[in-house]
């Protein structure tokens, strides 16, 4: 087992086996583990191996600095849970007592061992296993620097939704600048669509709005909607963006925002977008009154002059000749430090689960049409009515969990889905009067002031049904049934099937990813879980950070979340990056592959490995270039190189090689 | 001339004579040649799958096994009945996921001198071959006396899409197959939301008054929306609708009296056959009114023009169903 073992064996090598509470010494009998390293890998050069209860307490952390200075230690092996947890105190704790923190590694007999075993024995010995695979291994390890890397002061805020606004805002008053771009006409998102917002009711207009309105007048930020990011290129501190601004066709220097030009065009089109397919607007718009920026936009694919080279009344009518049908999309570039991912959602299409009826049925509606009913500047003026556009409807239904808790669907809980299907309750009752009935799986209100919101919804007589409905029919059995919907459902806390008509269905879809999540996780070199959703780089404990240094994200597109939540996650994204921005440089793990010129034969079956984007052709010399600041250490190219011509520092083949020799000596 | 190995089952020799009877003329009419299993046995129905599945496969597995050593250039079985479609698509993918099912049934059949490899053979239903292989064009060409002024409740039963393990149907729960096939044979067809529910399968004989309530329903709201007949694509959903209608009206006190008939039959009328080669007259409520009305249909002189509500809002746009507008979508079996 040391034929690999080139290195000096004189290593004077420390071994420290953590207990972890009874973590890892319930499955895992630490004292024979420490006293095996001590005597049996002691030719290794192990010349102390102790066990602790937390290695991680500042006693613990103690013991190892004790015997780097009087033992003069060169390594560090210590066995405890993941790196991810601990790497870095312990790291910390050999370059206080002055020993390079790299000289460090970390064995996982938690994770790998204690957590995932139940047989003392085998664990024990699996232990062992890993900590000799350890012990050769960071003989090969070499004192490494951390690099650092300037920081620019500007950010990109992507997605103007509440979670973008919040992001955008909270840099912008700090002092920095921050570019928000926004692929829709205005800034706002889904918040901009609502009429109130659960459990308080307070206007979603009035509350968001001045926010849009701060954000589009801040000297601080630029503010690009109607805009697509094309590419982002460089690495945290110093990316270079590039985005589209789509052709508006109004000159926005001219245009005063009067609505003229709405007016006078003669095409109207379903709104898809901010009505929810539940209203018209012009093919020349402005999506809503409160719009910012409120310049409008032509839809060029419903635009009767781009069809038939015709009308132009827009033109003729405009009184500060704004309208411009020359202009082209623009290209435009920039330099930031740091990304802020707020891209938010989109609504489970509820036309897939066809026993709802949905597009079929005209009196079932989604719960996104019925936010735009129940809004005053919405297609029915806030007035809430059958499709026919007038008749009141006297019951009504709201089936909760469409797509979502569903294993044909989506599997996950949407979160927001009860609490606005409350709400909607609430409105029905307020405004017209009528039977509520809301058929939900299981009620979910774990908010601030969620549940008293539920009582009171109970109190103002809304009636709820267990049972996840079957079916919305309109094929009457009983007298009583015709010309109704008739909601089929299994009541399981009475254990019967029940059918109950009712006027109108209000289906509370649930929330998925963006349509075009993926492609935008890999412009920007981050990764989506297998719903579809942006990974943070913790569960809990960092949930806006990724894995890619200098991308952060905030809102919806994490995880489906009510608005609070979004609002959170835009300012603690907004935190870190000011603290970044503050810094003016940071440090970065010196972890990192490197390509050995002379070796690299140009085959290129690195570069679309890599997947954070950091390895760059060279076409004159033939050669593959790590960027060492993209770069994240992650080792795929090492592994994947035929030519054995990249390296990684802290994951040489040697030391990986070393490593697997180690542990199937005692396999 | 397209060729297909075809699973008859027992129906077509029976109760479902009708459907064997008009499928013939049309499938000479479409260039479809049908090669016979050799020696085919019973799918098991319903029966047998309820008790014992291992002997249940093995006898499906009979038939796929044969098909296996005919295949000899054409990959797909046709089955006309629902309930053999079924069956076939069930033991083929029960052999394909269970490991353990694939190596018993094998063994059983071994004692036959067969074999069967899951997955080896396509196995498609009738309707959709007609609808994705021949496709709507040639359908339409076919089409000499469309069936304007027939209305017609488009009834697919739940056996062929519900489970979908060929992943064919455009939907479990409301498939527009059906639907589409006799608008292109020129017939009125009605929204009929209950397509897919329950004919009540065996419970005439298990419990009749179980069948007689979903029988009754499925008629009740056909004549609901003034369906003149419901149209179906399997034996079982055609011989309860049409065989216990009777006894519904008996037992409910109700006056049922809506004809069903085969999706073949009504295609081969369109395409200009006799009424009595296609097996119209067999069934025993009475078909003869319905026919009447084909082509019997006051046209007003002027279309009148559609007033457009002015509060009305606008429906959601209806989700592409994945059947191209030729009717030919190309998939392959497999």
């Amino acid at each position: 087992m040391t034929k690999h073992n080139g290195a000096s064996p004189k290593e004077k090598i420390g071994v420290y086996v953590c207990h972890c509470g009874t973590n890892i010494s319930g499955t895992v009998d630490v004292e024979d583990v420490a006293q095996w390293a001590a005597e049996k890998l002691e030719h290794r050069g192990v010349i102390v191996a102790r066990d602790y209860k937390f290695m991680c307490s500042s006693l613990g952390q103690e013991l190892i600095e004790k015997d780097i200075k009087e033992l003069g230690l060169t390594r560090v092996v210590v066995a405890a849970c993941s790196p991810h947890l601990h790497e870095k105190t312990f790291r910390t704790a050999c370059e206080n007592a002055g020993l390079n923190p790299y000289l460090c590694e970390l064995v996982s007999i938690r994770e790998q061992v204690s957590w995932v075993h139940t047989d003392k024995v085998a664990a024990t010995a699996k232990s062992k296993a890993v900590i000799s695979g350890g012990v050769e291994r960071v003989i090969w390890h070499e004192p490494l620097e951390a690099m650092s890397v300037p920081i620019h002061p500007a950010t990109l805020v992507v997605g103007g939704g509440i979670a973008g606004i919040q992001a955008t805002l909270e840099i912008a008053n700090a002092g920095y600048p921050v570019y928000l771009v926004e692929r829709e006409p205005s800034i706002g998102g889904h918040m901009a669509q609502f009429d109130k917002t659960f459990p308080t009711l307070d206007c979603s207009a009035c509350i968001l709005t001045p926010k849009m309105v701060e954000v589009g007048t801040h000297p601080n930020v630029t503010l690009m909607t109607w805009t697509d990011v094309e590419k982002v290129d460089g690495y945290v501190g110093n990316f270079d963006v590039t985005v589209r601004q789509k052709a508006r066709k109004v000159d926005t220097e001219l245009c005063t925002g009067c609505g003229i030009c709405e007016e006078k065009c003669p095409k109207n089109v379903i709104d898809n977008v901010y009505e929810a397919g539940l209203g018209y607007r012009k093919a020349i718009y402005t999506p809503f009154p409160q719009a910012v920026p409120n310049y409008p936009v032509m839809d060029l694919e419903n635009c009767i002059y781009f069809d038939t080279g015709k009308c132009k009344a827009c033109e003729k009518f405009c009184p500060t000749h704004a309208i411009d049908f020359e202009q082209e999309d623009e290209i435009i570039e920039f330099q930031v430090g740091n990304i802020i991912l707020a891209t938010g959602y989109d609504m489970f299409d509820a036309r897939k689960m066809s026993n709802y009826g949905y597009g079929r049925l005209k009196n079932v509606f989604t719960s996104l049409e019925f936010e735009r009913m129940c809004n005053a500047s919405g297609p029915t003026e806030g007035k809430i009515v059958l499709r026919d556009g007038v008749t009141t409807p006297k019951t009504v239904g709201i089936i909760h969990c469409v797509g979502s808790r569903d294993k044909n669907h989506n599997e996950y809980c949407s979160s927001i889905c009860c609490m606005q299907s409350l709400k909607f309750a609430h409105l029905v009752h307020e405004r017209t009067g009528a039977n509520v009935y809301n058929f939900y799986i299981d009620i979910r209100t774990p908010g601030k002031g969620y549940d008293e919101f539920y009582t009171r919804v109970i109190e103002e007589g809304t009636s709820f049904v267990r049972g996840k409905v079957a079916e919305v029919t309109n094929a009457a059995r009983q007298p009583g049934e015709r010309r109704k919907l008739i909601v089929q459902v299994e009541d399981t806390l009475i254990g019967k099937q029940r059918r109950i008509p009712v006027d109108m269905v209000i289906l509370s879809a649930g929330l998925e990813p963006p349509h075009d999540a993926k492609e935008v996780a890999k412009r920007f070199g981050i990764s989506c879980s297998a719903d579809g959703w942006y990974i943070e780089k913790h569960p809990k404990l960092d949930p806006i950070a990724t894995m890619t240094e200098g991308i952060y994200i905030a809102g919806c597109v994490q995880g489906p979340k009510d608005i609070p939540a979004s609002v959170a996650q835009g300012a603690a994204a907004s935190a870190r990056i000011l603290g970044k921005i503050q810094q003016g440089e940071m440090a970065m793990e010196p972890i990192r592959a490197s390509v050995l010129d002379e070796q690299c034969s140009g085959c290129r079956i690195c570069n679309d490995l890599c997947p954070y984007n950091a390895i760059l052709f060279h076409e004159e010399t033939m050669v593959s270039e790590i960027n060492p600041a993209l770069c994240q250490g992650c080792g795929t190219c090492v592994a994947a190189c035929p030519a054995g011509a990249i390296t990684g520092a802290g994951f040489s083949n040697e030391q990986v090689l070393a490593q697997i020799e180690g542990l199937l000596a005692y396999a | 001339m397209s060729k297909y190995i075809y699973y008859p089952g027992c129906s077509m020799e029976g109760s479902g004579k009708a459907y064997h009877d008009s499928l013939m003329p049309v499938c000479a009419k479409l260039e479809l040649e049908l090669d016979k299993i050799n020696d085919w046995n019973c799918c098991g129905a319903t029966e047998y799958l309820g008790i014992n599945k291992l002997p249940a496969y093995a006898l499906i597995g009979r038939n796929l096994a044969i098909a296996e050593q005919q295949v000899n250039g054409v990959q797909d079985i046709v089955a006309p009945c629902s309930a053999c479609y079924l069956n076939l698509t069930k033991a083929d993918h029960a052999m394909h996921s269970d490991p353990k099912m694939n190596e018993q049934v094998n063994e059983a059949l071994a004692a036959g001198g067969l074999h069967y490899t899951p997955g080896s053979v396509g196995i498609r239903h009738l309707l959709d071959v007609l609808l994705y292989d021949i496709g709507l064009v040639t359908i339409k060409e076919k089409v000499s006396r469309p069936l304007r002024g027939l209305r017609v409740a488009p009834y697919v039963g739940c056996m062929a899409p519900r489970l979908n393990y060929t992943a064919s149907w455009s939907d479990r729960e409301q498939p527009l197959e059906l639907d589409i096939l006799l608008e292109a044979l020129g017939a009125e067809v009605v929204d009929y939301p209950l397509k897919t529910h329950c004919c009540g399968g065996h419970m005439p004989q298990i419990s009749p008054n179980t069948a007689y309530e979903l029988i009754h329903r499925l008629i009740n709201y056909a004549e609901e929306v003034q369906a003149d007949m419901m149209v179906a694509i399997c034996p079982m959903c055609q011989m309860n609708i049409d065989a216990y209608q009777s006894q519904v009206n008996q037992h409910l006190g109700t006056t049922h009296a809506m004809p069903i008939v085969f999706f073949t039959q009504l295609m081969g009328l369109a395409f200009g056959m006799d009424a009595e080669v296609l097996g119209f007259g067999t069934e025993l409520v009475s078909a003869e009114k319905a026919l009447v009305k084909i082509d019997n249909v006051e046209i007003p002189a002027k279309n009148k023009r559609i007033r457009k509500d002015k509060y009305a809002l606008p429906m959601p746009q209806p989700l592409g169903n994945g059947i191209p507008a030729d009717g030919k979508n190309g998939k392959e079996a497999h």
